[in-house]
């Protein structure tokens, strides 16, 4: 066998395939990369070879009036933004920038890789993850086949949905080659309320009962004093995007609505409210601490009894919030050679969700979980499905699970 | 009758009276069906068109009967047809001679409405409809809402991954549904979310949605509640062109607004409705466009004056805006009557469900009226405008010799044509035995193959509903290992289900 560069480029689905049909011959496992933004993302697992899809570029198709746009794998999330603002459109699902939390620089991750992990943002309660854009993909899986599903249309049920499983598969059942996203128009303006000093408990109840308002709320999120620069005490946060005239409309009927007239308020203007979502889209306020961090996902209610376990149990927490109106806590920690894994997990599992460990040095990751373990049935379960796509895993070997 | 189903296994019908008896001592009398008589009512879905006659239909109560079955048939090699409401228009649950039909009917109950996480964990059997009522009274709704939602039930929802006529704003079945609880072939149970939202690993929930009863038998469902918005109004909107109704679609998009629902329907249903039921629909136009615009009163109030003014910019000659909720009822009435108004035409109809990229409306309408005069029939047409999907009705007589089969083969070709824009074979009614073996229009055989790969994942024995999505179905233990170069299968000739 002839020596190989470390980082392959491949340029189109034929050379994925042909590289990937080597790999499962030969059992020599490749990692998919395309910026390489979220390479500290997901177990540890090291392989001797890489193909990458950062010379696979370019937007194929942009129709604003279908809201649609496909894009070759390795375009830059940056590159597809700044097309859509042109015709004053977005990708919804506001997918979250890695660089702050790898202290890396920001901005260079493709579109390839926020489908891969299923990308999201706070407007997930309003407006869905990146599965919920996905509208179709071509790909090319482990066995070397070069597949499509999905389309271009918004409405389609032909076939099994293969778009959802390849949103947040971390490139283990196929390489991504080109994707069709549903695109939206971009709110006119938007603006947030941040409602200051409650103590955590009343203040995620606050945000829980938003969410049950028809205020089209965009942004729900709760950070504790001291978490975001210049806010020195709790604040739950609310943001509200759309016309201008009804932004102020709601924004009054939400402050009618939720809040004691003697609480402290702080209204955001525009650009304010889009700094403050995008630190908070980030993970900025536990991003900027040193040390381990955790992603939650959890019933929204079920918010505050993980935190108050994690910190009966003596968990070293270091920073934390909350975003999706508490259905998503982010967590910084001491490190610890476990990562406080056995606590974290059992916290959540007593209440239903999973825990994800974002941030540990190689080390860690190399035999902790990093995603939720999952049930004997479902495991199994999972386990053919990767071999449905993968039967050799030569894509990402070991990086959700040891056994993938 | 074109459609080939699986042939039955002999040796499966010979056994019959052994099956029933196994399936005795699982479930109490009431819930099992044996008698011919009794047993006909099951014979088709709202796809009437094709129908058998089930092995044995059985209607369990709890989960533990559920897995009990699935046991069975695992262990006796017996195919399973899962049934919610029975109302697919796509065959989905249309039953098999050699196969149990397991109706979800009796799991009707909703578990738990939790206002707080803004979901509610049901039965499957639980009406579509069923759901939005339990929970009005706090102002909430369940979104999706197929025309069918006071008959059909959540779980067959799930399966077919439901639309409706605001999937635009508020999403599919695939985007309102936080979690399932689901029974796979061999009766174990998985949980997928939960109250929580996206998966640990895999999104098998979003796989499992719109999987057509092919997966796995669905015993519990967990549903996104919203709150309802506080106004809605509707603009009623007439033009003298298609294209122009067509543009006008578009424009409000690329105006930044996303309708909560925004319908077009042509001349020939205009027509209908009007004679049906008279709902103040303009005769003079050859298309209608309605926008419902929701949300507050002051985003709504302006919405309305932006969209008028842009139909009539794109040449609207009737621009009437509702002022009360029985007007912009009453607009919607023709819409809701659609059906049954072309069903005055003809006896019959064909309900088709492409999806197609807006844009190519005014050609997709022009070649589907070429190949209507072509076979010699009606089609009338209703339109998610929205989001591309096309309910073309083909209307028939299924008393006149030949039309059934014209009728049909006019569907494919509409179908094709749909692909042939860019468009799909189906945006909400699923494949199921109509559209199956048109599943080669849109994929290749590598494609389908890795669909099956999925499906062999689920259900290695092929036990789950076969017949149905596939054109050809593979056997899971040969499908591993067979080499398939250039979309050839080897042996093309050796019979596939």
């Amino acid at each position: 066998m002839t020596m190989r560069a470390p980082i392959i480029d491949i340029r189109d689905a034929a050379d994925a395939a042909e590289a990937l049909r080597n790999a499962a011959a030969h059992d020599t496992p490749y990692k998919i990369t395309g910026a390489g933004s979220k390479k500290g993302l997901g177990r540890h697992a090291p392989a001797a070879q890489t193909l990458s899809t950062r010379a696979l570029t370019g937007v194929t198709l942009y129709e604003p009036e279908e809201l649609v746009l496909s894009a070759r794998a390795g375009t830059p999330l940056r590159d597809i933004e700044r097309l859509l603002e042109t015709h004053r459109q977005q990708l919804a699902f506001e997918p979250i920038d890695y660089g702050s939390i790898y202290n890396a620089p920001r901005q260079t991750a493709t579109i390839g890789g926020a489908i891969a992990v299923n990308a999201s943002g706070p407007r997930r309660i309003k407006a869905g993850a990146a599965r919920d854009h996905l509208l179709g993909f071509h790909a090319v899986t482990g066995r070397g086949d070069i597949v499509k599903s999905g389309g271009r249309v918004m409405k389609n049920v032909t076939g099994f949905d293969l778009s959802k499983l390849v949103c947040g598969s971390y490139g283990t059942l196929a390489l991504l080659t080109e994707v069709t996203l549903k695109v939206l128009p971009k709110p006119e303006t938007e603006q947030s309320l941040l409602i200051l000093g409650l103590d955590e408990a009343t203040s995620l109840a606050l945000l829980r009962r938003a969410a049950g308002t028809p205020f089209e709320v965009s942004g729900f999120a709760m950070t504790p004093g001291g978490m975001m620069p210049g806010v020195d005490v709790n604040a739950a946060a609310l943001r509200i995007e759309g016309p201008k005239i009804s932004v102020n409309a709601r924004r009054d009927a939400l402050l009618a609505t939720l809040v004691d007239p003697s609480t402290r308020i702080m209204n955001l203007q525009a650009a304010h409210s889009q700094n403050f979502w995008a630190s908070i889209r980030d993970a900025e306020p536990v991003a900027r601490q040193s040390g381990q961090i955790w992603r939650l996902s959890v019933a929204p209610s079920n918010a505050l009894t993980v935190v108050d376990v994690l910190r009966r149990n003596g968990a070293p927490l270091h920073a934390h919030f909350y975003d999706w109106a508490g259905g998503l806590i982010w967590l910084a920690f001491a490190p610890a050679p476990d990562a406080h894994a056995p606590l974290v997990r059992a916290a959540v599992d007593a209440v239903g969700g999973h825990a994800t460990l974002i941030r540990a040095d190689d080390a860690v990751r190399a035999h902790v979980d990093v995603f939720h373990p999952q049930p004997a049935a479902l495991a199994a379960l999972s386990q053919r499905v990767k071999d449905a796509f993968d039967p050799a895993h030569v894509l990402e070997r070991g990086r959700m699970r040891a056994e993938f | 009758m074109t459609l080939i189903m699986p042939t039955p296994e002999t040796a499966i019908v010979a056994r019959r009276a052994e099956i029933i008896a196994r399936l005795r001592t699982l479930l109490p009398p009431r819930s099992l069906i044996v008698e011919e008589t009794a047993r006909r009512a099951y014979e088709c879905d709202a796809f009437t068109m094709y129908r058998a006659l089930p092995l044995v239909v059985v209607l369990p109560e709890t989960i533990e009967e559920v897995q009990g079955i699935l046991r069975l048939a695992a262990e006796m090699n017996v195919k399973i047809v899962p049934r919610g409401a029975g109302t697919s228009l796509s065959g989905g649950a249309m039953p098999l001679e050699d196969g149990i039909l397991l109706g979800m009917a009796k799991f009707n109950r909703i578990l738990d409405i939790d206002y707080d996480n803004r979901c509610a964990r049901v039965q499957p059997g639980v009406q579509n409809l069923a759901i939005s009522k339990a929970v009005e009274a706090r102002g909430f709704y369940y979104a999706p809402d197929p025309s069918s939602q006071i008959a059909c039930s959540i779980g067959g929802n799930v399966a077919e991954n439901a639309g409706g006529v605001h999937c635009l704003k508020y999403g599919l079945t695939t985007n309102n549904i936080l979690g399932l609880e689901v029974v796979l072939m061999g009766g174990d149970i998985v949980r997928l979310g939960g109250k929580h939202l996206d998966s640990e690993a895999y999104d098998l929930l979003g796989l499992m949605t719109g999987s057509e009863g092919l997966l796995g038998v669905i015993t519990e469902v967990t549903v996104r509640i919203l709150q309802k918005p506080s106004v809605a109004r509707c603009l009623l909107l007439g033009f003298p062109s298609v294209e122009a109704g067509a543009r006008c679609v578009g424009a409000v998009i690329a105006n930044g607004i996303i309708p909560g629902g925004m319908e077009m329907m042509d001349k020939k249903t205009i027509h209908a409705v009007e004679r049906f039921q008279p709902c103040g629909y303009p005769l003079n136009v050859e298309a209608i466009v309605i926008v419902e615009l929701d949300g507050t009163q002051a985003e709504v109030d302006h919405l309305v004056g932006v969209v008028e003014k842009i139909a009539r910019d794109e040449g609207a000659t009737t621009a009437k805006i509702s002022t009360s909720e029985a007007e912009r009822l009453q607009f919607w009435a023709g819409r809701k009557n659609a059906f049954p108004a072309v069903n005055r035409i003809k006896p019959d109809y064909l309900c088709m469900d492409g999806t197609i990229p807006r844009g190519r409306l005014p050609e997709v309408l022009a070649g589907m009226d070429e190949l209507a005069a072509k076979y010699d029939l009606g089609v009338a047409n209703v339109f998610h405008a929205g989001d591309g999907n096309l309910h073309p009705l083909i209307l028939y007589d299924s008393a006149k010799e030949g039309d059934i089969e014209r009728a049909e083969q006019l569907g494919f070709d509409i179908l094709r044509l749909c692909v042939s824009v860019g468009g799909v074979l189906t945006g909400e009614h699923g494949v199921g035995v109509e559209k199956r073996d048109l599943m080669g229009e849109m994929f290749t055989q590598i494609d389908l193959d890795q669909q099956q790969r999925v499906k062999c994942a689920f259900d290695p024995e092929g036990r789950l509903n076969p017949g149905k999505v596939f054109p050809t179905l593979h056997r899971c233990a040969e499908f591993g290992m067979m080499h398939v170069s250039e979309g050839k299968m080897p042996f093309p000739d050796l019979p596939r289900f």
